[in-house]
């Protein structure tokens, strides 16, 4: 959240953009032409939802799903101000109902299903909608044979909806069991932030987990973690960098080689998708035995 | 500071003049002379334990939930289980305290068992992290499941945990991707799986051992997404109690809160005042539950178990979703 501020801060100007990480002063056209990373210091600002698909999908091939899906007010949650309202600014905002946007779509001409975080939405966090969005594009790759591939990028689970919000942690990481059992791949992209229990679900349970450059990725918060050991943490603490050195990465991703590397993988892990995957009876079958 | 170690708050009954009118009941108990008496005495009491308890509010509900003297994962295993043999460690880093892990005998069924430990003494709770588990706490639990699943061995488990250790090292090792594993592992098993929420449900730390098909919560435990002093923390900027008890009752996390959402199967009563007070009982209360939920889950085969379980966390939630259309921008191109 307060990233979210800064980077605000840095597009006060129209015309200009600042790098929060090396201050350095650009045409924002230019970085935008740049995929929105840093010319001088390769920094990777935040995409919106529809940056996101306009790099990563192939044009006039995305097709969303489930965008009707919408939140209530289970718990009639009142902070500093009520749930629905917060939620009612979020959608005028954003355009959409929740935290999530799914769908279908191809990648250098790869289809898969794709689910985007969307960080402007209440920092991204995973309530109801969000839970059962998720599941629903598992099992509907499922059905259709299909890869999926999420970008996450989220402060963790909704605290206005409660243990509900706490469940969807499950109820997506079931739905990926079952596109398991199914055999189709599932290649999880960790964006800044990915936290608590987003980090703690689907972005982790990816057959490959992949970060953007200095992704902030870790299950605690940070200053948490600074008020109860009692230490300042490096900057470098829960950077894809840290969690590639630990062994919870893959690989770290750059922008520009992003498209070329999920096609790849996509079409590796799927070229002998026929023969190989049982279909989802017999994976029950399989299952049993 | 954050009162991440909140457990010293010792609180049996709020209200001392509640407490005091037992008292002067049960005295009077001893001295009644006639059935008659005795039993409208009985009858002033449950209507005054009944008072006490509908009085509780969310934040006095969750320090019933962490008092230290409240029964653990320990005491529960000895007064339920027989010929307990409990095993340790990852096979990777080391051996978290913060989770017991083991086998044992439930009415002469072998059973494969995984709980929180917070500890009581000063020590022991030193020794267990105060119940908050570490990655190799997940991944000793997940060898159990494992376990379960190859021979076919039902699965209880007890949740009992602030939450997962906030610390350098797990996350290093970890945290998230341990958790994360084992919601998957556990919504795959094929043995029937009966949680009981026995203290404080604590965020994803708590879920780890929660993916059941059955989940059973003490009358007075409490389940939640995040404490509420970390609610507080972030919602309302503030540490101070006033607001800590305002998060917590925001945040709907007592037994009736959770049976009313739909996510928990049974509310197992408590005996008056709390588990600590009469431990014997709240055992046999909760060995009475998993009886019955062991025996029903007993009769679906393995498919059909996973099938359970799938469905049930499908659900919940679903009641709470309407369809709005919204003219997203993702559309437009
Ligand atoms: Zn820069």
């Amino acid at each position: 959240m307060e990233n979210a501020a800064e980077r605000q801060e840095g597009m006060a100007d129209d015309l200009w953009t600042k790098c929060p990480a090396c201050k350095g002063i650009t045409f924002r056209k230019e970085v935008e032409r740049n995929l929105n990373v840093c010319l001088k210091c390769d920094y990777h600002f935040r995409l919106t939802v529809e940056q996101r698909l306009a790099v990563t999908i192939d044009r006039g091939t995305w097709r969303e799903r489930f965008a009707e899906l919408a939140g209530t007010d289970p718990l009639e949650f009142i902070d500093s101000k009520p749930y629905p309202e917060r939620l009612a600014q979020a959608r005028r905002a954003t355009g959409r109902n929740d935290a999530v946007v799914v769908g279908t779509g191809k990648i250098e001409g790869q289809r898969a299903a794709v689910g985007i975080m969307d960080f402007s939405f209440m920092g991204g966090s995973m309530g109801i909608v969000v839970g059962e969005k998720l599941a629903r594009l598992f099992d509907y790759a499922a059905e259709q044979r299909l890869g999926v591939i999420v970008f996450s990028s989220s402060g963790g689970a909704r605290m206005q909806e409660g243990a509900l919000a706490l469940m969807q942690m499950a109820k997506v990481a079931l739905a990926i069991g079952r596109l398991r059992d199914a055999r189709l791949p599932y290649i999880s992209v960790l964006c800044d932030p990915t936290a608590g229990g987003v980090a703690a679900s689907f972005s982790m349970l990816g057959d490959l987990n992949i970060a953007e450059p200095g992704a902030l990725v870790g299950f605690a918060g940070r200053r948490v973690i600074e008020q109860t050991t009692n230490e300042r943490l490096p900057d470098s603490f829960q950077r894809a960098e840290f969690l590639l050195e630990h062994g919870m990465l893959d690989m770290i991703v750059a922008r520009d080689r992003m498209r070329f590397t999920l096609a790849t993988l996509l079409r590796m892990l799927t070229s002998n998708s026929r023969k190989a995957a049982p279909g989802r009876g017999q994976a029950r079958k399989a299952h049993r035995s | 500071m954050m009162p991440e170690h909140d457990f010293g708050a010792h609180m049996e009954f709020p209200q001392p003049d509640i407490e005091a009118q037992l008292e002067a009941l049960d005295d009077r108990m001893t001295h009644a002379r006639s059935a008659r008496e005795k039993s409208a005495l009985r009858a002033e009491r449950r209507r005054l334990e009944r008072k006490w308890a509908a009085s509780l509010s969310a934040i006095e509900r969750v320090r019933m939930a962490r008092n230290p003297a409240r029964p653990q994962t320990l005491d529960y295993i000895a007064a339920l289980f027989k010929g307990f043999i409990e095993i340790h460690g990852d096979r990777r880093f080391a051996d978290d305290g913060a989770i017991v892990a083991g086998l044992g005998y439930f009415n002469r069924r072998p059973v494969a068992i995984v709980g929180h430990q917070r500890g009581r003494s000063t020590r022991e709770r030193l020794e267990r992290n105060f119940g908050k588990p570490r990655p190799e706490g997940y991944r000793k639990a997940a060898r159990v499941y494992e376990l379960a699943e190859r021979f076919a061995l039902p699965l209880v488990t007890f949740v009992d945990t602030q939450g997962a250790d906030p610390g350098v090292g797990a996350e290093e090792r970890g945290q998230a991707e341990a958790i994360a594993r084992n919601l998957e592992l556990m919504g795959r098993l094929t043995v029937p799986v009966i949680s009981c929420v026995i203290g404080e449900g604590g965020s994803g730390g708590a879920l780890a051992l929660g993916v059941a098909n059955i989940i059973v919560m003490q009358e007075y435990a409490s389940y939640s997404v995040i404490t509420p002093e970390g609610c507080a923390a972030i919602l309302w900027r503030a540490d101070g109690p006033e607001k800590v008890a305002v998060a917590a009752a925001a945040l709907k996390l007592s037994a009736p809160d959770l049976m009313a959402a739909g996510i928990i199967d049974q509310i197992v009563a408590e005996p008056p005042g709390g588990a600590h007070r009469d431990p014997a009982a709240a055992a046999k209360n909760l060995g009475a539950a998993i009886k019955t939920h062991l025996a029903r889950l007993s009769k679906l085969g393995p498919a059909e178990l996973r099938w359970h379980r799938e469905r049930k966390f499908a659900a919940i939630g679903a009641a709470f979703i309407e369809r709005r259309s919204i003219a997203s921008r993702a559309d437009i191109e």
